[in-house]
């Protein structure tokens, strides 16, 4: 076959979100990607800085539906140290529960879109079964399974009972049974490994060039995590580790993704048996002073920022959120070059990449070969943006 | 007269092509529910793959634009025809009665023009996912028809036959192939596996990279034609399986009239089937699907030499006189 034009997305059985890579393939070799982001733009950056802290926590949840605490607690996390609120030690060990319970729901959920890419449904489904146990419990503590709502400026909204400590204590043993056989299955499944080993690969060196994060970097032997190197909540005073590995293809992310699994399994434990007594939440004043401040946050997928600029009201005055995705598409187009057609979806699946998150607005005139960018005006409330320069010209 | 009856009702009814529709259907429920226990998953009602059939027949038929209708209606037609005629020398209540000398070789040309109409239908539907897939079906028929045609030829070779009656009837009167050329065994069910298109080697319609292969024009009776070709060729290929290797539907003594015999057959035809149909199924829910270039290695490297080797043992089997 002479080379053809595949166009992979922006509607695609393999993508759960809209991206359009357009494939220039030989036969089955890629000579050639062209990366075509952001068909989602929901202007929540804007959104979030006309409403008051109280009001952007659910707002900012919406940013993704996985990582949805990720985003509330580094918000959060960012405004209270600009107030200089100190959140009691209670809350902090419930935030923490929460994120590695997310941490854990995301894992199993890519476990299993990782598997669905390469045509392995079996484990498709298992992994999204067990993801429902731990669905279960987030259900239990916050009484939603996607959006927990659990933060608040100052603390938590919602205290974890001893009942509730108790069951989700005895529920843990039969994911850890879980987690161990996909340790397992990663190890001896033969097809899995065939279609995982050496596909995707980067160097530990490409990996800092691209400023790669999150579970990619760790799986090319780069020892980053920003609970250990900037640790925030309780991470510094919980015993966990840092999960590597040295393979730095597909492989080696799926074991570092099972590695955090039961890492985040024992931080759990750890925090649920040692939930200090006390308050949820401390009274936070309204408004925040002047000031700048960049929070860092270790999602599931990778580092997440959130820079925050107060203006002294209760509504900030710039947020801009950089998510792992964002961070990690370079290093997806630096490996897919001359792989195998059949390689595309499980390379991209294997950042977890989160699109919707990361789409940011930027106009391309095919016309006349021009990129733009908005003008803030064009995005004020009142501004329907059909007029001559606005969004729809 | 009874002769001319016999053979029309047996071609037409039981155990031909009305009994092979309702069986090949029963079979994908089988399959799709032994899938799903394995996934935890409840699976469809028995009803479900009838129920399919019928809502697609009723479906539009969409053209793509600038694509030869004729050959695109009568593709999935051809290929239905191609393995039900196949499965006529399937012998399933006893030796088939139009078996002729070389009856193997005709079966199992006629269960590679599925694959082939795949091909035609990919090319033809003049979409980018099609193409790629019927390429895709084309390069892996070349890489599993070799392996598989001469696993199911070795037991022709011992058999002195070419004929799948025969061969059946051979075992009868000596042991089961699978147990006297258990590599060959192997080598057909993973052939069977390949082309029928099931993990690990649903390489042509690959769902998450190339949608649906040559499937992703296809719509209405067109599909409902084509997956029932697919269900047929289950039928007739794990039939022949079971006519090659496991004995068949012979028993091993002669019981009672003829009538019994015929019964029993029957219902060991059935039993040997769904056990071949386990197997099948256990190795779909158990892989993920490997690429085309690990196929080829993996193809010609192992699965091809171990047909050969199985053809060199027949040999010096046959030489040594092990088997008279």
């Amino acid at each position: 076959m002479s080379k053809v034009v595949i166009p992979v997305g922006p509607q695609h059985p393999a993508l759960k979100e809209p991206v359009n890579f357009r494939v220039i393939a030989d036969g089955e070799k890629i000579v050639q990607l062209e990366l075509d982001l952001s068909y989602n733009h929901r202007g929540i950056e804007k959104a979030a800085e006309s409403r008051d802290f109280i009001r952007v926590l659910p707002l900012l949840e919406r940013v993704c539906g996985i990582c949805s605490h990720s985003h509330a607690t580094a918000f959060a996390k960012g405004i209270e140290e600009l107030m200089q609120v100190t959140i009691p030690p209670r809350a902090q060990y419930i935030r923490t529960i929460v994120a590695e319970l997310e941490r854990m729901h995301s894992h199993l959920l890519w476990l299993g879109v990782a598997a669905h890419e390469v045509g392995f449904n079996t484990l498709f489904m298992w992994t999204w079964r067990d993801r429902e146990a731990v669905q279960d419990m987030l259900e239990e503590i916050s009484g939603n399974r996607v959006h927990y709502n659990m933060n608040e400026i100052g603390g938590v909204r919602r205290d974890i009972s001893a009942g509730e400590v108790a069951s989700i204590l005895k529920r843990l043993p039969v994911l850890e049974e879980r987690i161990a056989e996909y340790v397992k299955m990663a190890a001896g499944q033969k097809t899995m490994l065939m279609r995982f080993c050496g596909v995707g690969k980067l160097s530990r060196a490409e990996i800092l060039k691209y400023g790669a994060v999150g579970p990619t970097a760790r799986a090319s032997g780069v020892d980053y995590d920003t609970r250990k190197d900037d640790p925030y909540l309780v991470y510094d005073q919980i015993p966990w580790k840092v999960v590597t590995e040295n393979d730095g293809d597909v492989y080696g992310r799926t074991k570092v993704r099972i590695g955090e699994l039961s890492e985040s399994l024992g931080m759990v434990r750890y925090c649920l048996e040692n939930l200090p007594e006390g308050q949820i939440r401390t009274t936070a004043p309204k408004a925040a002073p002047s000031g700048e401040i960049l929070s860092r946050y270790e999602a599931p997928r990778g580092e997440l920022v959130h820079f925050i600029r107060t203006n002294g009201t209760d509504k900030a005055e710039r947020l801009d959120i950089r998510t792992p995705t964002l961070a990690n598409w370079t290093s997806v187009a630096a490996a897919l070059v001359g792989r195998n057609l059949a390689d595309i979806p499980v390379i991209v699946a294997a950042i977890d990449p989160c699109l919707s998150c990361t789409s940011r607005m930027t106009i391309v005139d095919q016309d006349k070969n021009e990129q733009r960018t908005l003008p803030v005006a064009s995005l004020r409330p009142g501004n329907t943006g059909r007029k001559e320069g606005g969004l729809f010209s | 007269m009874n002769d001319i009856l016999y053979l029309v009702l047996y071609v037409l009814v039981f155990p031909g092509f009305l009994f092979l529709l309702g069986y090949a259907l029963f079979l994908e429920f089988i399959d799709r529910r032994i899938t799903a226990r394995m996934q935890h998953r409840v699976g469809p009602p028995w009803y479900q793959p009838l129920a399919d059939f019928i809502k697609l027949l009723g479906k539009e038929v969409i053209d793509p634009a600038g694509i030869d209708r004729k050959i695109f209606d009568a593709a999935p037609l051809i290929a239905l025809a191609a393995v039900m005629t196949a499965f006529i020398y399937v012998p399933v209540i006893g030796g088939s009665p139009l078996a002729f000398e070389g009856d193997l070789v005709l079966a199992l040309y006629l269960l590679a023009v599925p694959t082939i109409m795949l091909f035609l239908l990919g090319w033809l539907s003049r979409n980018v996912y099609a193409a790629m897939g019927g390429v895709r079906a084309v390069t892996q028929l070349f890489i599993y028809e070799v392996p598989f045609f001469l696993a199911l030829l070795t037991p022709a070779l011992m058999a002195g036959s070419w004929s799948v009656s025969v061969i059946a009837e051979w075992q009868q009167q000596h042991l089961w192939f699978a147990l006297l050329q258990p590599i060959g065994f192997i080598v057909a069910l993973i052939g069977l596996q390949a082309k029928l298109e099931r993990p690990p080697f649903d390489i042509p319609e690959a769902e998450t990279e190339i949608v649906a292969g040559p499937w992703t024009e296809l719509t209405g009776r067109r599909l409902a034609v084509m997956h029932l070709a697919e269900d047929v060729a289950l039928v007739t290929g794990c039939g022949l399986v079971v006519a090659l290797f496991l004995g068949g539907p012979l028993l091993p003594w002669d019981v009672g009239p003829a009538w019994l015999f015929g019964i029993a057959g029957f219902f060991i035809f059935v039993a040997k089937t769904l056990c071949i149909l386990l197997i099948l199924s256990a190795i779909k829910a158990a892989t993920g699907r490997i690429r085309i270039d690990q196929l080829n290695d993996v193809g010609w490297k192992y699965i091809a030499s171990a047909a050969i080797l199985q053809v060199a043992v027949v040999f010096v089997m046959m030489s040594a006189g092990v088997i008279s």
